[in-house]
């Protein structure tokens, strides 16, 4: 399936979106401030930037999981809460949140028991689930039978049983080594190109999110706002390869940098200028 | 057959011990010749358990009676924590007003109530004996399905919330099934406690054919052995309650840590 462009191009527009926190000081904490921005279908965005900036607040108010202070969360030309209502969205939290009491199937299944949608259909869409991110084998065994990526995998594939039209993803793969991560990172870029979904991806991973985005929004700290938007111009199918190519490595720098900021990345380059002078190594 | 073994490896020791421990009693009361009014053998205690009908104390109908009382309290009891928790979970505003009163009330020492309970449901019957163990029991069963329903992981209720589940079916797919292991837990306290309510009710007066009847009346014609053996039997026929759970625990939560035997991570 290629992306869906028979519909409105933007699935998701934040509008000078605010979130402020009543701390229990009673102390009022801006969360992010003067967000605008647009998410095409299809896309896959990486939100990223220091803990505290806000990456998770913005991610959970597109989901409708908080309310905004100020501002407007428009997704597939709804408010928020309607297409929550209308189940446009599929989250997958840093831990997989599966419930042991049932098994890897019954799991996928749980959202599907919500509607009254009838046995063999249902069963039909769990099977397609597991085949989708590899776990037919496992569909009779319970989440604590298996390792970190796969209960991962058991997530994403439930996040999915209800075609949303956005995956929502805050640090899926956080708790995860190098290893599976980049496994699942290679899994999760399958996943999407199969589906054509939209996908909001929060991580504080540079290689990850340049690896998996086609843009990556980069946020700063107090408050949390949006100071670049970083495209990502590396050749899809994306694999080993990329990880080792050039343009990879200026992608990330690129991230980098711009994480880095304005002002302290300019106080830092004049330091190492002012040492090589004094070092003699330039003139 | 390995997990048998297993098994049999892990209680090993426990069960030595357990043996051991009954021989140094029989041989300490025998080398020492401590009368049996003071503590007696545990071989005159296994005797006295076995001739009982024909000294006129009927410890194992007795065992019945104290049985059916105590398992009528615990259902009573664990119906009415059931009932509780539900209603507090469900509306969060009563929690502020039940439980400050449900803590004052367990702090209270319920079976000092026995004889009142006596006096209003009847000395002579049951269901005198099954109010005190229903009391019991009732605060340990609300109290841990109540955390069961409420301490629910915050990403789980965010997960529903994402999936626009009704309360209902957050509920019936998070809520209950949370609350299970924690609802068996508070049961395996409470056969304890409905036993404890069942024979110190009988304490202060009932059937004759009751384990705390037996106890009581043993000991005031200075029949010891009889005494100890029905204490042996209230026991044994609490530990029997509370495997039944241990069964029902392993039927009903297979998939939990305790069950599984591993640890809680």
């Amino acid at each position: 399936m290629t992306h869906d462009q028979a519909t409105d191009p933007t699935v998701v527009r934040l509008t000078g979106l605010e979130k402020i926190f009543a701390l229990p000081s009673g102390e009022a904490m801006t969360a992010v401030t003067g967000i605008d921005l647009e998410l095409r279908r299809g896309e896959f965005v990486s939100l990223i930037g220091p803990s505290g900036c806000g990456k998770s607040t913005l991610l959970r108010l597109i989901g409708d999981l908080t309310q905004p202070s100020a501002g407007s969360v428009s997704v597939n030309g709804k408010a928020a809460q309607q297409a929550r209502v209308d189940r446009d969205y599929g989250m997958v939290f840093q831990a997989p949140v599966l419930f042991d009491w049932r098994t890897v199937e019954e799991n996928v299944r749980l959202p599907l028991e919500l509607t009254g949608q009838d046995r063999a259909a249902r069963d039909a869409r769990v099977r397609e689930m597991l085949d989708l991110v590899e776990l037919t084998d496992f569909a009779k065994h319970h989440p604590y039978q298996l390792s970190g990526g796969m209960q991962q995998r058991v997530a994403i594939a439930r996040a999915l049983t209800f075609s949303p039209s956005i995956l929502l993803m805050d640090e899926p793969f956080g708790a995860l080594d190098e290893m599976t991560r980049e496994r699942m990172n290679s899994e999760v870029l399958r996943i999407w190109e199969q589906t054509g979904i939209t996908v909001v991806f929060v991580t504080h991973s540079i290689p990850e999110a340049v690896f998996l985005s086609s843009r990556v929004v980069v946020m700063s700290a107090r408050p949390g706002r949006i100071t670049r938007v970083v495209e990502i111009d590396l050749p899809r199918p994306r694999g080993v390869e990329t990880r080792e190519s050039r343009r990879y490595f200026e992608m990330v720098t690129e991230v980098r940098e711009a994480l880095r900021g304005g002002e302290g990345r300019r106080d830092e380059t004049l330091a190492s200028l002012e040492r090589a002078e004094a070092e003699g190594l330039i003139g | 057959m390995r997990r048998e073994r297993d098994r049999l490896v892990r209680y090993l020791p426990a069960i030595i011990v357990f043996v051991a421990g009954i021989s140094i009693w029989e041989a300490a009361i025998r080398g020492l010749g401590v009368r049996a009014f003071i503590l007696p053998a545990p071989s005159s205690i296994v005797h006295a358990l076995f001739e009982n009908w024909q000294s006129g104390y009927q410890i194992f109908p007795a065992a019945q009676v104290t049985l059916q009382e105590a398992g009528g309290g615990l259902i009573a009891g664990a119906l009415l924590g059931l009932v509780i928790a539900f209603a507090v979970a469900r509306f969060p505003s009563a929690r502020d007003i039940v439980l400050p009163i449900g803590i004052a009330v367990n702090a209270i020492p319920i079976v000092a109530f026995a004889p009142i309970a006596n006096h209003w449901f009847g000395s002579q019957s049951a269901y005198s004996k099954m109010a005190i163990s229903a009391a019991l029991v009732f605060f340990p069963i609300m109290i841990n399905v109540l955390r069961g329903l409420t301490q629910v992981d915050a990403s789980a209720l965010e997960l529903m919330r994402s999936y626009a589940a009704s309360d209902g079916a957050v509920l019936r797919k998070v809520r209950i099934p949370n609350a299970l292991p924690f609802f068996l837990t508070g049961l395996k306290i409470g056969t304890t406690l409905s036993l404890i309510g069942a024979v110190v009710g009988e304490y202060f007066g009932g059937l004759n054919v009751a384990l705390g009847r037996v106890v009581v009346e043993s000991a005031s014609t200075l029949s010891f052995e009889v005494t100890w053996a029905a204490i042996v039997v209230v026991s044994v026929t609490g530990i029997a309650m509370y495997l039944v759970v241990v069964a029902a625990e392993r039927a009903l939560i297979p998939w939990h840590p305790s069950v599984r035997g591993e640890r809680v991570a």
